[in-house]
């Protein structure tokens, strides 16, 4: 398999998200991930670019950019980029799981879900672009 | 995305197929709305048939949830499978909602 990255570019809106979506999980699927694992990889992806497309361009429209490689030790490593506000959303807290109905906050659960579907990722400030890496294990972490 | 809706008794049977995403969320909460608005204070949700849900549908629950207490209503689930079940259970949904494996099941909590 070739170790060149392969990429898309597209603008950073919701009429995107399917098409960025199933460009990752192509590269799963060529990595001979399981499907249960691509459907969390599916996810993660969307709890991360929902997040971009909300809160990233503010102003004026933009792109995100994801580029997937396989790395030496059988993981897919994802690169998500834009070139919004600077955020990092590894130093959001995670919302407390433990309220009931009323007291529980609505925001903060998608990155919580990531969190819990990644255990390696990285954020870096490159210029004006934030770039998320991700380094996705072939292991599923959710099972029911 | 498809959301069907039946009555029982006091309760609306709301069963919901497909997927529930950033992209068909707010219509979900929608058809939710539209229930409470018409006075369907207990809903079950038959999710037997829903293959995935992010945070964008959580939210979407959570928020009706949270208006249907306010009026002294409740929000009941059955039917979870594998990805859906195991989002509900990471997110800490399935401790502050009421799960059930069958319609019958949950109608007898009503």
């Amino acid at each position: 398999m070739s170790r060149s990255p392969v990429n898309i570019r597209i603008p950073a809106t919701l009429e995107s998200l399917h098409p960025l979506i199933e460009f990752v999980t192509s590269c799963a699927q060529r990595r001979g991930m399981s499907q249960a694992r691509i459907r969390e990889i599916e996810l993660v992806m969307e709890e991360l670019l929902v997040n971009i497309f909300n809160y990233a361009y503010p102003d004026q429209p933009g792109d995100v950019e994801i580029a997937c490689r396989p790395d030496d030790a059988g993981n897919l490593m994802v690169e998500i980029a834009d070139e919004g506000v600077p955020f990092n959303i590894l130093t959001q807290k995670d919302p407390d799981r433990e309220l009931g109905i009323e007291a529980r906050n609505i925001g903060g659960l998608g990155i919580y879900l990531v969190k819990r579907l990644i255990r390696d990722i990285r954020y870096r400030r490159e210029g004006n672009r934030n770039i998320l890496t991700l380094t996705v294990d072939p292991a599923t972490q959710m099972n029911s | 995305m498809e959301i069907v809706t039946k009555k029982e008794g006091s309760s609306a049977v709301v069963s919901v197929t497909g997927r529930i995403d950033a992209i068909t969320a707010p219509e979900f909460e929608k058809g939710l709305t539209a229930l409470m608005a018409g006075g369907d204070y207990t809903l079950v949700l038959n999710f037997t048939h829903l293959e995935y849900i992010s945070s964008a549908g959580l939210r979407s629950i959570l928020s009706t949830a949270k208006q249907l207490k306010a009026k002294g209503g409740k929000m009941l689930f059955f039917g979870l499978q594998g990805p859906v079940k195991d989002v509900f259970k990471i997110s800490g949904f399935g401790s502050i909602f009421t799960i059930f494996e069958t319609e019958e099941e949950a109608l007898r909590q009503v």
